[in-house]
């Protein structure tokens, strides 16, 4: 067990170094949040008007939705990651080592984690300069972070299952394309729940998304729900372990069809 | 752990089908004896990368088994994975990764830490002649320097058996010159058995003291170079024609040539004609003679010591070339069935 534990932490440190080495990457990873954020910030600033959005001002409201889509965003292409190392052969090399089939995809797992809390933590800061409150306090922020991680690591490893799978760029692109919007426009992203259309408001319900936001806004709010929050959090994290444990279990699969 | 007299690598039967219908290996049988160099040598497509993937635990065949260095690969994968070596096609070395970072986590999933961890690694750095570029990312490397990296890679834990695949495929010659004396340094170490797959006949010959040639998916027939190519017995003298010869041309040829002493065999393959007679040289007026009776036109005429090749022709029945030419649908089938290759 110890061993599988330190080899995650090679496999991670192995990721980080190539996400450290190119800078560039993740500064072009925030322009898309900067765009919502403050594009769609001012272009919707009234609508809090309509009330529902328990508070005064629409930024507050939609950093917690820019934050959970962000993390859907980036961790959508983990299995773009996955590929390249199957064709490039890396992954063979590994698989014929005798590192812990474990390690090796939870060193992408924690890898896209720590990414995702980074990115995360930036665009809470960029919502504070452009002058969101946040009265629930780094306990709030806090919260956020981990509803974001862990939503960005079931479709982290939703992704590289696919990826281990059907092994073709395209196949990620269109799923990708297929899912980003309307997951995030059936959520409270951008719109009060109690503003939404009916039918919405109920999928928006079922949907991941939905309860990484719901449990951020929450706890950033003057007066969090911790049931509301612990519940969703709780089955974000739930949903998690079921998504990694299934893709490692494409390992699996991979053996047989290569 | 291992009985030092079992073999080092021992396949039994082995049989594999990918999606799609496509037979990779049909009942490959090799054993290779411990400390030696074993060429697997055929075409591309014959099934050569689909063996070292099973024997190196990465697919599982459909039926047969499997040994290497005494570990059964699908009962003990782990014992396996523990005692090889592997330097695949692509072996994959991160690029944006530096050479030496790129063997210390080689290293490190085998469990070397610390002084010896550097050690091995400053080691088989100065080995292979990368200590100069131990510090640039791998993705600046040439070809032949990449390819030196992937073997230090295979060696990292001081394996038993270094499975060696395809090692210099894409190699310019001199590189890949290099890369033969390397090996040869390699096999002379004590007790290491190398396992050598490739489609180079030149290459098999030189390094390797027992070849087995795989053509569709089964050992055609193994033994050492000199053996095989001694059962031929005599020269090859290679004729090739303008046109393809008609039956009546070929039974008129077969005629003239059996009469003459110490020919043995004739074989037609399209407008090619190779025979094998003990004093190629003497054989060639008679040949030549009896193709112009048959009103046949020679472009070309040559006389050879047997090679590789001749071994090849004889037993898989196709030229080498050919093979290789021909492999292409079955070798695209592959990559449609097996995604990454």
């Amino acid at each position: 067990m110890s061993t599988a534990i330190v080899q995650t932490w090679y496999m991670t440190q192995r990721q980080l170094m190539v996400f450290a080495r190119q800078p560039a990457y993740a500064v072009i990873t925030l322009i898309q949040p900067v765009i919502w954020l403050f594009l769609f910030g001012s272009l919707f600033k009234n609508v809090v008007a309509l009330g529902g959005f328990g508070t005064a001002s629409y930024l507050d409201y939609l950093v917690p939705g820019v934050v959970v889509m962000s993390a859907l965003a980036s961790n959508l292409w983990a299995g773009m990651g996955t590929l390249e190392e199957i064709q490039r052969g890396t992954l063979d090399r590994f698989l014929t080592t005798p590192a812990s089939r474990a390690a090796l995809m939870n060193g992408n797992v924690v890898h896209n984690g720590i990414v995702t809390a980074l990115q995360s933590a930036v665009i809470v800061l960029l919502g504070l300069a452009g002058g969101a409150q946040y009265p629930g306090g780094f306990v709030g922020v806090v919260v956020l972070v981990v509803a974001s991680v862990l939503l960005g690591t079931v479709f982290g490893a939703l992704s590289n299952a696919l990826g281990m799978l059907v092994r073709e760029r395209e196949s990620i692109i269109g799923v990708n394309t297929f899912l980003l919007l309307p997951l995030t426009f059936l959520s409270s992203a951008f719109m009060a729940p109690d503003r939404m259309p009916d039918w919405i408001r109920q999928v928006a319900r079922f949907n991941p998304l939905d309860w990484a936001m719901v449990a951020g806004r929450s706890a950033l709010s003057a007066d969090p729900d911790r049931g509301a929050v612990l519940l969703r959090c709780g089955a974000l994290l739930a949903l998690a372990t079921a998504a990694v444990w299934l893709s490692i279990g494409t390992f699996r699969s991979y053996q047989r069809s290569v | 752990m291992s009985n030092t007299r079992a073999p080092a690598v021992e396949a039994r039967r082995l049989v594999k089908t990918y999606p799609g219908g496509v037979t990779a290996l049909n009942g490959l049988e090799i054993t290779v004896e411990p400390g030696t160099v074993f060429g697997l040598l055929g075409p591309n497509g014959a099934g050569k990368s689909t063996a070292v993937k099973i024997l190196t635990t990465l697919a599982r065949p459909d039926s047969g088994s499997a040994t290497v260095a005494g570990h059964d690969v699908l009962r003990h994968p782990d014992r396996v994975r523990r005692a090889i070596g592997v330097v695949a096609q692509n072996s994959g070395a991160d690029p944006v990764a530096t050479g030496r970072d790129n063997l210390r986590l080689q290293g490190r999933l085998y469990g070397l830490r610390g002084a010896a961890l550097d050690r091995r690694v400053d080691e088989l750095l100065e080995r292979f002649a990368l200590s100069g570029a131990a510090r640039r990312p791998v993705k600046g490397y040439s070809g032949g320097m990449r390819r030196r990296l992937d073997v230090a890679l295979g060696l990292v834990h001081r394996p038993e058996v270094l499975f060696l695949d395809e090692p210099t495929t894409g190699l310019d010659p001199e590189a890949r010159t290099a890369m033969w004396d390397e090996i040869g340094r390699l096999a002379g170490e004590e007790g290491l058995t190398i396992l050598l797959t490739t489609h180079y006949l030149e290459e098999a010959d030189r390094l390797a003291e027992r070849v087995a040639i795989v053509d569709r998916g089964r050992i055609v027939v193994a033994g050492t170079p000199d053996s095989l190519k001694g059962e031929l017995r005599g020269d090859a003298v290679h004729v090739e024609l303008r046109t393809a010869l008609g039956e009546s041309g070929r039974a008129l040829l077969e005629g003239a040539l059996g009469g003459l002493p110490g020919v043995h065999e004739v074989v037609f393959d399209g407008p090619r004609i190779s025979v094998r007679a003990e004093d190629g040289a003497a054989a060639v007026p008679a040949l030549l003679g009896a193709l112009e009776r048959a009103g046949a036109a020679v472009a070309t005429a040559t006389v050879a010591r047997p090679s590789l090749d001749d071994v090849y022709l004889r037993y898989a029945g196709r030229r080498y070339a050919e093979a290789e030419a021909g492999s292409g649908t079955a070798a695209d089938a592959l990559v449609l069935a097996g995604g990454a290759r």
